[in-house]
């Protein structure tokens, strides 16, 4: 992350990696050359991705904020008719959510948030319990990495559907437990069936994650550590988790946003409407599917206002450590890179 | 080796085998169950008492449609990916290669997008579609589906470019080559490989979507293949169709497990690429 130092808006060539002395002149010139007349290029290359992204992403965002502000069509209270608009109703739809409806949205804000935070949480335990693993172990080490891709591969509606025959009353779980819960019915075993479901499909992806990061920590700090006399656990807190952290933070980022955002597994998994499974993005689809638009739109209105607190806080809590890494060069470095001051973390944010 | 180191070993030999063990089960239950007869479908031994196709026979009875439904995935996954990969190389070559201003916030703003909760614009877009019946069709399902594919495919290509040397284009140019005959004739075919595993890791998130094609189509004709098992009925209405259920989870699912498996390294690469390094 060595040029990450560099204030944001004068990046480096993103090509080049470290910064000597000699070097940098030269590169310098090069630059010069090679990137003349390139902003005119780059708009060229770039636009057509942005136009593409402001259709399917900005301009529906933008209408879900508009539309969340109608309701639905009613009886015109003037002619009597059906009318064929929407009539405007301001704040209204919020007002509901919030009051009227407000048990059925603070449920599904309370599992959305429950679900986010003990599936990642248990992700990320097992996720680097595999990678510890994975990283140590030379023979089998390409059969454990097919291994782990499979639960990546496999669709999660697939898994849904899977986890709903091993959870079954006569499946193959109350078989290995003994017992005979009905896990697909409402309750709270249902919300843990959803959890190991999810955890199941997306701790190996956070070990992947993880284990990259461990591959890039040079065997010399902990030969260091080892003659200095430091123990096996003394080595993991005080080496290999700082040292994981960049990678593993944008692992725990990516799936917070993922589980936020869940709606595939309790669907499949335990139903539609199922008051103890039911997330934001399952409420928003249902209204939206009974042609409730103006509820819907304020529901997804409302989850993405999350999201996005969500990774604001991430971004700020955590430092340049995120986005420092997606918008910086991401080239492979021989050097270890050195962490970035405080300061310079919020110039990088900013 | 003493001792120690031996116990050492074989515990590492343990954990290795949790780990796959861990990831393979519940897969392997899948695909036993798809091969056992409707009447012992409820067994729970580990191996099947008897090998039957029932379930795959079941899977495509003409009834549940679902040829077409592997039909309609496919040309979604397909088009979603080509196109996203179309548009991704430029840009990600202009992310890698080029100097320009914002060029840090557009990356991050374009990465940030596939955070978007994507419910949030299916709401929108399926008043929208409906206004001009785009219901069960095929662009209602790939144009939401760019949202999520194009951020994918622009940072995995990004990194590949990132990760090729710059001498390239420099001797290309060097020799008479322009800017875009470089990009042509030079980095395209060299990038090959990076482009051909951000294709695999597209297709495979485009294949696995869910939400909006169940919420973009009602007619079970138009239905992708997700979409199609998660309504696959019974003989009666309170059955569910379990083995062929599985059955047809396999199906799906074998295609993506063989790629997986023939390119793991690559996958591997392009899936922690910008993460750790």
């Amino acid at each position: 992350m060595a040029d990450t130092k560099t204030p944001a808006g004068r990046a480096v060539h993103p090509a080049v990696g470290s910064s000597s002395g000699p070097l940098n002149r030269r590169r310098t010139r090069k630059q010069v050359r090679a990137t003349a007349g390139s902003g005119r290029m780059a708009a060229l290359l770039v636009s057509p991705t942005l136009l593409v992204l402001t259709i399917v992403v900005l301009y529906p965002t933008l209408m879900a904020l508009n539309e969340s502000l109608y309701g639905a069509k009613g009886l015109d209270p003037k002619t009597g008719f059906i009318s064929d608009t929407e009539p405007f109703v301001g704040l209204r739809n919020y007002a509901d959510i919030l009051g009227q409806a407000g048990e059925r949205f603070w449920n599904a804000f309370w599992n959305t948030t429950f679900f986010t935070v003990v599936t990642v949480a248990l992700e990320t335990l097992i996720g680097v319990a595999m990678a510890l693993i994975m990283h140590k172990a030379f023979r089998g080490r390409g059969l454990v990495r097919a291994g782990i891709l499979v639960p990546w591969a496999v669709p999660t509606a697939i898994s849904g559907l899977l986890w709903r025959w091993i959870f079954n009353s006569d499946g193959i779980a109350n078989a290995l437990i003994g017992h005979q819960v009905l896990w697909t019915t409402e309750g709270f075993h249902a919300k843990v069936a959803v959890i190991v479901a999810e955890v199941w499909k997306t701790a190996p992806f956070i070990g992947l994650l993880v284990l990259a990061g461990l591959q890039v920590i040079p065997k010399e700090v902990y030969e260091a550590a080892r003659i200095d006399g430091a123990s096996a656990p003394r080595q993991f807190w005080h080496i290999t988790l700082p040292l994981v952290k960049p990678a593993l933070l944008v692992a725990m980022l990516f799936r917070c946003m993922d589980a936020l955002r869940m709606f595939d597994l309790p669907y499949i998994l335990i139903g539609a409407q199922k008051h103890s499974v039911e997330t934001l993005s399952m409420l928003a689809q249902h209204e939206a599917s009974n042609v409730r638009f103006g509820p819907a739109s304020a529901y997804s209105v409302l989850l993405f206002l999350y999201v996005f607190l969500i990774a604001l806080t991430f971004v700020r809590l955590l430092g340049a450590d995120l986005i420092g890494d997606v918008g910086a060069d991401t080239r492979k470095r021989k050097g270890r890179r050195l962490r970035i001051p405080a300061p310079r973390r919020k110039e990088v944010t900013a | 080796m003493t001792l120690t180191e031996k116990w050492r070993g074989g515990l590492l030999y343990a954990g290795v085998f949790a780990v796959v063990a861990y990831c393979l089960a519940p897969f392997y239950w899948m695909l036993v169950s798809s091969l056992r007869r409707t009447s012992d479908i409820f067994d729970t031994s580990l191996l099947p008492s008897s090998v039957s196709f029932e379930n795959y026979r079941a899977v495509f009875d003409p009834a549940q449609g679902f040829g077409r439904a592997l039909l309609n995935s496919l040309i979604v996954a397909g088009i979603t990916t080509v196109l996203a990969l179309l548009l991704a190389t430029f840009t990600a070559y202009a992310m890698a290669r080029l100097e320009f201003r914002f060029k840090r916030l557009i990356l991050t703003l374009i990465i940030a997008t596939s955070m978007f909760p994507v419910v949030s614009i299916v709401v929108p877009l399926l008043k929208l579609f409906t206004d001009i019946s785009w219901i069960n069709t095929y662009q209602a399902m790939i144009v939401p589906s760019m949202s999520f594919a194009l951020p994918l495919a622009v940072w995995n290509l990004t990194t590949f470019f990132r990760q090729m040397p710059d001498e390239l284009e420099h001797a290309a140019m060097v020799d008479g080559c322009t800017r875009g005959q470089a990009f042509r004739k030079v980095i395209i075919p060299l990038a090959a490989p990076g482009i051909f595993t951000t294709a695999i890791i597209t297709f495979i998130a485009a294949w696995n979507e869910f939400l909006i094609a169940l919420s973009m189509t009602n007619k079970p004709a138009m239905q992708t293949a997700p979409v199609a098992i998660s309504k696959f009925t019974g003989a009666t209405t309170y059955e569910t169709p379990f083995g062929s259920q599985m059955a047809a989870g396999v199906l799906v699912t074998i295609p993506l497990v063989v790629m997986v498996l023939l390119f793991q390294r690559r996958i591997v690469a392009g899936l922690t690429a910008g993460a750790a390094k």
